[in-house]
């Protein structure tokens, strides 16, 4: 068995042993393997190539851009998504820039561990994949399997564009497969993790798993729903989500992060626009509370959407 | 200018005065390690969420801290200043009502740990991105300028690994530009997390940056309460007296994991070994007895007294009510009315 971390970590080993442009930098991510094991042994492995960084965010993420110039392919940990603010100027606005300004491609690969845990806080929880997704020039994987955890980190080193890759950290430990895949679907096309007719959940990252908690539940009642898992946030795979409502006619999107704007309310906005014909019932949406991540367990469970909370918001769109 | 605390002989009257703020700073560092020492077995019962990030071995230095400031100053404490926070005046409860969440303490469960602060109090909350509290005491100085209230002093704190972020070197320009009133506490404690200083800088010393930003720099054996209390006091003096900012290096070695969850492996056993290895309150405690201040079992006493104030909260604490996601408000805004909930 192998864990969703374990698939990243393997993921940065074979990146190393195929390509040698490929080195890792961020914080505690040499000797030590990483703030949660994520580049375990990798220094070791690869001398000379797994570099910890000093406590300088802007920084880390500016020399990967000028690597990248140089003809490298940098993969940055930052030790949480959190702290990737404090790059946030090197990668929305010098990153994400340099191809469009120059015909250069600038190749980084921005690992973003991300997501909420229990007692995490609002520093060391949040979701910040709209944030980027919002900047052209920037592409932003969301893998919620271990095997998309896998291929698509591969993926995101073999891309010319920075690669924002957000892996969740309540999935690292939690989810197992029985192996890595050899093959993989391409970046850019969402995954039917569940077929059903009677709605449509679009989510994406740990979302997925709650939305599939969900559907089984609801599948106890009768009701056949529906999960796309996006696995990629931009590109967004448009056309399987107007599939798939085109197929149940109903429509909820759920995500982990903010309410205001983000993935949700743009995949709302593309099915209203693009599909509203599709449509039998109003779409709905589901996100974190509008405030920040609350530290205690009892607080968090209701900030974010779960199982519960997803089940009943479907129960009210399937009432419609 | 880096100046050096003079070895100046004392007369009998201060050598008093001397001793009851060591021994008043020493019983501070003594609550601050025993009231860790049990979240950390909290910590192992499973009855905290997150993580728990403890001082041990930087008590002397951050108690320095919280003892040169008075009432009306600004602190902002970071990770590691427990004992710092006691001396400056946070109740014994908010630690433990933090890291257990009560709906009572200053945080009411909506953040935990060292992640605390009461601001009206000119205690910061600090957050967790390295180097952000810095300015925020710059201005608030700024404000106490604007406002034409004199005499105020801001204190806060950092590691080595901190000195390493942009707005550590923002904070400390912008301060010196401003002149204020702003004391800069780093412990430079060895590693940042598992990171050794050789990764982190590689200036000869960390006082040096002091010049750098044309400010006045100290540095002290952090293992030392005595030379603690004496540089901070200085520190602090220099600055109220219109000094502009300045820049205190303690040094010193994390005797634990950067938190619960780590066993520091990787701290060089060298270094262990070293002076800089010592247990300040080890170090404190053979002052104490050595210049005879007090008994052994006087200090004995002192350990059964704050065994006890700390068993007390605790036993006061987990009967207190936990969030309750019904009762909270959801509401991140001061403005109600324009919240969208
Ligand atoms: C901007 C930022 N980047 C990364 C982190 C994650 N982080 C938390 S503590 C820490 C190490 C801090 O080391 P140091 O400043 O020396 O303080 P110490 O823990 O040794 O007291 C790191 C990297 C952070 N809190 N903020
Ligand atoms: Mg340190």
């Amino acid at each position: 068995m192998i864990t969703y971390l374990e698939a990243i970590r393997e993921a940065q080993a074979k990146a190393l042993a195929d390509d040698p442009r490929v080195y890792i930098y961020g914080q505690d991510v040499g000797q030590f393997g990483g703030a949660f094991k994520a580049t375990k042994n990798l220094a070791q492995e690869f001398p000379g190539r797994v570099l910890d960084a000093p406590i300088s965010e802007d920084a880390i993420i500016g020399s990967a851009i000028g690597a990248a110039i140089e003809g490298m392919r940098p993969i940055i940990e930052m030790q949480f998504a959190d702290f990737s603010t404090v790059g946030f100027n090197q990668i929305v606005n010098h990153a994400a820039t340099m191809n469009w300004r120059t015909q250069l491609p600038c190749p980084i690969t921005i690992r973003l561990p991300s997501g909420g845990t229990a007692g995490g806080g609002p520093f060391h929880s949040q979701s910040m994949e709209a944030l980027y997704a919002h900047y052209p020039g920037l592409i932003v994987m969301t893998p919620a399997t271990v095997e998309d955890a896998y291929s698509m980190l591969l993926e995101a080193v073999a891309i010319d564009d920075p690669v924002i890759f957000c892996e969740h950290k309540y999935l690292y430990y939690h989810l197992k497969a029985e192996s890595l895949p050899t093959e993989a679907m391409p970046t850019g096309k969402a995954r039917v993790a569940r077929a059903g007719r009677d709605a449509t959940i679009v989510t994406y990252s740990a979302m997925v798993h709650e939305s599939l908690a969900a559907a089984e539940e609801l599948a106890g009642e009768g009701w056949e729903i529906e999960v796309i898992d996006l696995r990629s946030i931009k590109p967004l795979d448009t056309d399987t989500v107007l599939a798939s409502v085109a197929r149940t006619g109903r429509l909820l999107a759920v995500g982990e992060a903010f309410p205001w704007g983000g993935v949700t309310a743009e995949i709302l906005a593309r099915v209203a626009s693009e599909g509203y014909d599709l449509l039998d019932a109003p779409p709905r949406r589901l996100n974190a509370k509008d405030t920040p991540v609350p530290y205690h367990p009892n607080l968090w469970g209701t900030h974010r959407p779960t199982a519960r909370t997803i089940s009943a918001e479907m129960r009210e769109l399937l009432r419609r | 200018m880096v100046l050096q605390t003079a070895e100046a002989p004392c007369s009998c009257m201060e050598a008093s005065e001397n001793s009851q703020s060591f021994l008043k700073a020493y019983r501070w560092m003594l609550l601050a390690r025993l009231v860790e020492e049990k979240i950390a077995s909290l910590y192992r019962g499973g009855k905290i969420f997150g993580g728990v990030f403890v001082s041990k071995g930087q008590e002397a230095l951050s108690v320095a801290i919280g003892s040169s400031l008075r009432k009306g100053d600004i602190f902002a404490p970071l990770i590691r200043d427990q004992a710092g926070r006691l001396a400056f005046g946070e109740p014994l409860l908010d630690c433990l009502r933090t890291y257990l969440g009560s709906r009572l303490g200053p945080m009411r469960g909506r953040d935990g740990n060292v992640h605390r602060g009461r601001p009206k109090e000119g205690m910061l909350p600090m957050i967790s991105h390295l180097g952000a509290m810095i300015p925020a005491v710059a201005g608030c100085l700024m404000a106490r300028r604007f406002r034409g209230i004199e005499g105020t002093v801001g204190a806060t704190c950092i590691g080595d690994g901190g000195t390493s972020t942009g707005a550590f070197h923002e904070a400390m320009n912008l301060a010196a530009v401003e002149r204020l009133p702003l004391v800069m506490v780093v412990a430079n404690n060895q590693y940042a997390y598992s990171t050794p200083n050789s990764r982190q800088f590689v200036c000869r010393d960390l006082v040096d940056k002091a010049a750098g930003y044309g400010i006045e720099g100290h540095s002290v054996d952090a293992t030392d309460l005595g030379a603690c209390l004496k540089t901070l006091g200085q520190a602090v003096d220099r600055a109220r007296a219109g000094h502009g900012p300045q820049l205190v290096i303690g040094s010193l070695l994390r005797l634990a994991g950067h938190g619960e969850h780590d066993d520091a492996h990787y701290v060089d056993p060298a270094l262990k070994e070293s002076a800089l290895g010592r247990d300040c309150l080890k170090v404190a405690e053979q002052h104490i007895l050595s210049s005879k201040w007090a008994a052994e079992s006087t200090l004995l006493d002192w350990n059964e007294e704050a065994q006890k104030q700390i068993d007390d909260a605790v036993a006061l604490t987990i009967r207190e009510p936990l969030p309750d996601p019904n009762q909270e408000d959801w509401c991140a805004l001061a403005t109600r009315h324009l919240s969208e909930g």
